[in-house]
């Protein structure tokens, strides 16, 4: 029999088991049956390969070949990458769409890399520099936003014999380096990478930047670093994947990496349709100028969604390496763990809790892990970072399940979705007690660097009357809100304008959806002297009822509706709040 | 490949709905088989595992009365399909397509693979043409869209047939002259149930434009598992070669859901929660995500599911799983239910999650968000001055509590509750809705902008 050509001895849904593949290796790609199907080993008992396939195996059966290709799972790295639409294979779905229509068909294969598209290579290293990996050779300009660094793969070094800066697609040579084994070795713009492997980098440093995203309970209250890990957990229609959106369109990463991963098909729709129209606040260019988009919707195979995060991590890391800030989203990790699961059965091992597989922890850890902020390969020493934001969707939105457990161990960040904010349409309905960041002292430095020390005063401030509501609340159901003293009814309002004011935040609206930093912390602010003053005026003499129907309020009610480039506004209600409250004492 | 004609008697096994055949070979996976009885009589099976020449059978009939002595098989070398045609429209069928009407058979136009295939992400189109169903809590508040999935969450004993069938019934877009069908597949129903539905349909005269698949309590529960793929199969044949506007109503998916456990536990499968087996999501996933458009095609598929909770709990696991596909859900409940208000939409958790994109000007009226934003909150805030009033009785709430108490009980007497023939217009709604808010004092009013404030506001 063939070396390289096996036969199916068993078929049950996406498993298929086969013999005669001698000397394959775990996670190898195999084509399974006459349709030339998908798949990748995951078991190797004696001569029995199991083989999870990533396509719809009706029609197959025993006797059918199976063809080894010798490489595992891997990604096309290259220009051509930004705006793509990939599946969790990184088939690429726009071009399938027009070449097969409207429906996945099965054993469709395309390039991952467009070949009809012509860059243009500008080499930057000359004949006999010595070049190590990581090292740039050169640069094409991707799209608007990104230029794409070619760089010499990991694990590889030699002296440039020949470099020519050309115009061609991936595929054209642009360098013949003569390697360590005195060999000469020819370059094209593409690499290859197998998925389930991190990228190497020089070191991993502390990720200390913030990565703020334009969302006020976010970036003033749970923020996030580049480099940081978080997720969001929440019940069905808590609005995960507003949340998950909101961040691809705002958050000030250079690339953004979205995985669709098991989820709606019209959701991937709206980004693909919305992506291109919105403007990435930075740099006025669409946002799609610096997206890839993964796509493998829950409909879609389950092995090829167990891939798909693995897929657009190799992607984040590849770009990392050329020195950007990337963020990943992906929605949801539960469909991915679920994925797990199910091939974890098929395969009938021992389960874990709740049928999930006994790896499903260290699965989750290592996924989070190639998140970072790292000192790239590359003799320059440019830094790069990857932020992993991943949606959680546990069963009746319980939080003890095990994917939001094994999650939380690994996670800086944890932005608890609540299902009674979210019916009474508080969005992003982020709980305030819940939530935490274990990046808040790295960001409150940084932005009381900017802010004068008083962006973690006001926040801290906030906080205290939060939890002080809280507190209040449980009195408030026993005695009544009447029985209260007034201070703290005043501190109830207070509560309820951080609430409704400041965390409240609508996605849908053009201003609303995205408040700079600076927004973010004069519209607290107002709210905060605001409480400061009352209670001042309070204790000299003015009256609850007086302080708790002022006209500012309508004011500062309104301020988050103030756009960006009119923040004298903001000047003049904090005016407007010390005239009326000068005028009641 | 097989040979077609070959028939195998060596059935070594018959466990729940399946049944074990060895010796066999060139058979494939999903290959679907005919099982002939002693009697003469004939059986559908699927195959659901194949391994070496040994293969598992699902018989769709169920398995009582076979004996694997006298069990004669043979594979079919092909998948399930369907054979379909224009003149489905107005017919009754059963789980697997055959004509149960006494009507003629249908001359097919072609045969379709049942399982379908997935729509390429790409090449689907936005949601976002609003339809009516003259139903106020939804058309207002919970916007149904066209190429949207939106089920209804139910329990035992509440009226959620009598809701389906209204949208059925009233639903339409604010254009005219596009062709509709219904496509209904109700699986696991009672007769009185389906005969309810069918009925309906017979007296308005929307069963000339309907295709009808009928699973009853009593009928083979496996069935049940191919009845909805059938009847997506005829909705994407009307919708995307005939151009038409497919609404699917399935009921009751949790029978769905309990046949498909039923073979689970059968096959000695490890269960997930509650036994149900470990790929019930992807399972749901191929039946819900079969809703949509499609770029280039005039016709959509817009699917309400309806399924009981057991328990009326929401985070079982067919309720729980199925709204982590569908674009939202609405929930009936049962305190509104024993009200008697009618439809009882439970409004806070009910949500349409595509609403945005149906909504505002130029669709149904520019003030349409604001104003759904505004009833929501303010209905929220007179039903948790409601439970504050449970305890403390109603002399400790404040005046402005009070005020959203009241607010709250109109809002369940004339927003939501309204008749089983009433078909409101958006417009009737929303003037309804503001109508109700001016009982509010209008500093109250935040969510809702100060220009239509002044304009849709009704005086006091």
């Amino acid at each position: 029999m063939n070396e390289n050509k096996g036969e199916v001895i068993k078929v049950s849904g996406p498993l298929v088991v086969a013999r005669g593949l001698k000397g394959a290796r775990m996670y190898e790609m195999v084509r399974v049956g006459e349709s030339r199907l998908f798949g990748e080993i995951i078991e190797i008992k004696g001569d029995s390969y199991s083989i999870q396939v990533y396509e719809e195996t009706e029609g197959i059966g025993p006797g059918q070949p199976v063809w080894r290709t010798g490489e595992p799972l891997s990604v096309e790295l290259g220009p051509g990458l930004i705006k793509s639409i990939y599946d969790g294979v990184q088939r690429p779905l726009d071009k399938l769409s027009y070449e097969f229509g409207e429906y996945i068909v099965r054993g469709a294969e395309k390039p991952a890399l467009d070949r009809s598209i012509v860059w243009e290579f500008i080499a930057n290293v000359k004949i006999g520099d010595n070049v190590g990996p990581g090292d740039i050779l050169g640069t094409v300009k991707e799209s608007n936003l990104v230029v794409h660094k070619i760089m010499i793969p990991p694990n590889f070094s030699g002296i440039i014999k020949k470099i020519e800066s050309i115009t061609g697609n991936v595929d054209e040579v642009i360098a013949v380096i003569e390697g360590e084994d005195g060999k000469d070795h020819v370059l094209t713009m593409v690499q290859r990478w197998p998925v389930r492997e991190p990228r190497p980098v020089s070191k991993k440093i502390m990720p200390v930047e913030p990565m703020f995203t334009g969302q006020r309970v976010i970036d003033m209250f749970f923020p996030i670093t580049k480099g940081g890990t978080a997720c969001v957990p929440g019940p069905f229609g808590s609005g995960k994947t507003v949340v998950q959106h909101q961040l691809a369109k705002w958050a000030d990463a250079q690339i953004v990496v979205y995985v669709g991963c098991g989820e709606r098909g019209n959701e991937m729709t709206d980004v693909l349709m919305e992506f291109p129209h919105l403007k990435d606040p930075a740099s006025g260019e669409s946002l799609m100028e610096r997206t890839v988009l993964v796509a493998n919707t829950s409909n879609m195979p389950v092995a090829a969604r167990e891939a798909s995060v693995f897929t657009g991590i190799v992607i984040a890391e590849y770009y990392r390496d050329m020195g950007y800030s990337v963020a990943l989203m992906a929605d949801s990790t539960s469909r991915w763990a679920e994925a797990m699961r199910e091939i974890s059965g098929r395969l009938e091992e021992m389960p874990g809790e709740e049928g999930y597989p006994a790896y499903l922890g260290s699965r989750i850890a290592s996924f989070y892990e190639r998140a970072g902020s790292v000192i790239c390969l590359g003799s320059d020493q440019r830094k790069g970072a990857i932020t992993v934001i991943g949606a959680v969707s546990p069963p009746g939105g319980d939080l003890s399940e095990p994917v939001v457990q094994a999650t939380l161990r690994v996670v800086k960040v944890f932005w608890g979705l609540d299902d009674k904010l979210a019916f009474s349409r508080h969005f992003p309905a982020i709980n305030w007690l819940t939530s935490y960041s274990l990046y808040q002292d790295v960001v409150d430095e940084y932005a009381d660097r900017i802010f004068k020390g008083e962006w973690s005063k006001y926040r801290k401030t906030a906080m205290e009357i939060l939890q002080r509501e809280a507190e209040l609340e449980e009195l408030v159901r026993l005695v009544g809100v009447d029985a209260l003293p007034h201070e703290d009814r005043l501190l109830l309002q207070a509560a309820k304008m951080i609430r409704e004011d400041f965390l409240h935040q609508n996605a849908f609206d053009d201003v609303d959806t995205y408040s700079s930093t600076e927004k973010q912390f004069r519209l607290l602010k107002l709210i905060i002297i605001y409480y400061e003053k009352i209670k001042k005026a309070f204790k000299e003499g003015a009256t609850l009822a007086a302080l708790t129907k002022l006209d500012v309020l309508e004011d500062i009610a309104k301020a988050k509706f103030i756009p960006e480039d009119n923040k004298k506004q903001f000047d003049t209600i904090e005016k407007k709040i010390e005239d009326s409250i000068v005028s009641l004492t | 490949m097989a040979d077609v004609a070959k028939e195998y008697r060596t059935v070594t096994e018959i466990v729940g709905p399946l049944m074990i055949v060895e010796g066999v070979s060139g058979i494939t996976y999903g290959e679907l088989a005919d099982v002939k009885l002693a009697n003469g009589s004939l059986r559908r099976g699927r195959v659901l595992e194949v391994s070496g020449d040994k293969a598992i059978i699902q018989v769709f009939e169920g398995t009582s009365g076979l004996s694997p002595q006298d069990v004669k098989v043979r594979f079919l070398a092909r998948g399930m399909e369907l054979a379909v045609s224009i003149d489905m429209l107005g017919r009754v069928f059963d789980g697997f397509g055959r004509p149960i009407d006494d009507g003629p058979a249908i001359i097919p136009e072609k045969y379709l693979n049942v399982n379908g295939s997935p729509i390429n992400p790409f090449a689907r189109d936005y949601p976002n043409e609003f339809i009516q169903t003259g139903v106020s809590t939804i058309d207002l508040l919970n916007t149904l869209v066209r190429g949207q999935k939106l089920p209804l969450f139910s329990g035992s004993g509440l009226p959620h047939s009598r809701l389906a069938v209204q949208i059925a019934r009233q639903a339409k877009v604010l254009k005219t002259g596009e062709k509709f069908a219904v496509v209904f597949a109700a699986m696991g129903i009672t007769f009185e149930e389906a005969e309810f539905f069918i009925a309906d349909f017979r007296r308005t005269g929307a069963i000339e434009r309907s295709v009808v698949f009928v699973n009853l309590a009593d009928d083979p529960p496996i069935e049940r598992i191919a009845l909805p793929r059938m009847a997506l199969t005829t909705a994407e044949y009307l919708a995307f070669e005939k151009d038409m506007h497919v609404l699917v109503i399935m009921t009751d998916i949790t029978n769905y859901c309990e046949a498909l456990r039923e073979i689970s536990a059968a096959r000695r499968e490890v269960p997930g929660r509650r036994g149900y087996p470990g790929y019930l999501y992807t399972d749901l996933s191929t039946i819900y995500e079969r809703a949509g458009r499609i770029k280039g095609k005039k016709g959509s598929i817009t699917q309400i599911p309806v399924l009981t909770m057991p328990e009326d709990d929401k985070t079982h696991p067919i309720p729980d799983l199925t709204g982590y596909i569908t674009e939202g859900q609405i929930i009936i409940n049962r305190a509104l239910h024993t009200k008697g208000i009618y439809p009882p939409v439970d409004v806070l958790p009910s949500l349409s999650r595509l609403k945005d994109k149906g909504i505002g000007e130029g669709k149904t009226r520019e003030d349409h968000a604001d104003l759904m934003n505004q009833l929501y909150s303010a209905y929220a805030r007179g039903k948790n001055a409601k439970e504050l009033a449970v305890v403390l009785g109603e002399s400790a709430l404040s005046e402005e509590d009070l005020l959203f108490v009241k607010f709250a009980d109109e809002f369940e007497d004339k927003f939501v509750r309204q008749g089983e023939n009433e078909n409101r217009s958006i417009e009737e709604s929303m003037r309804i809705g503001w109508e109700l808010l001016s009982m509010l004092p209008r500093g109250e009013l935040k969510r809702i902008r100060e220009k239509f404030l002044d304009k849709y506001l009704p005086a006091r």
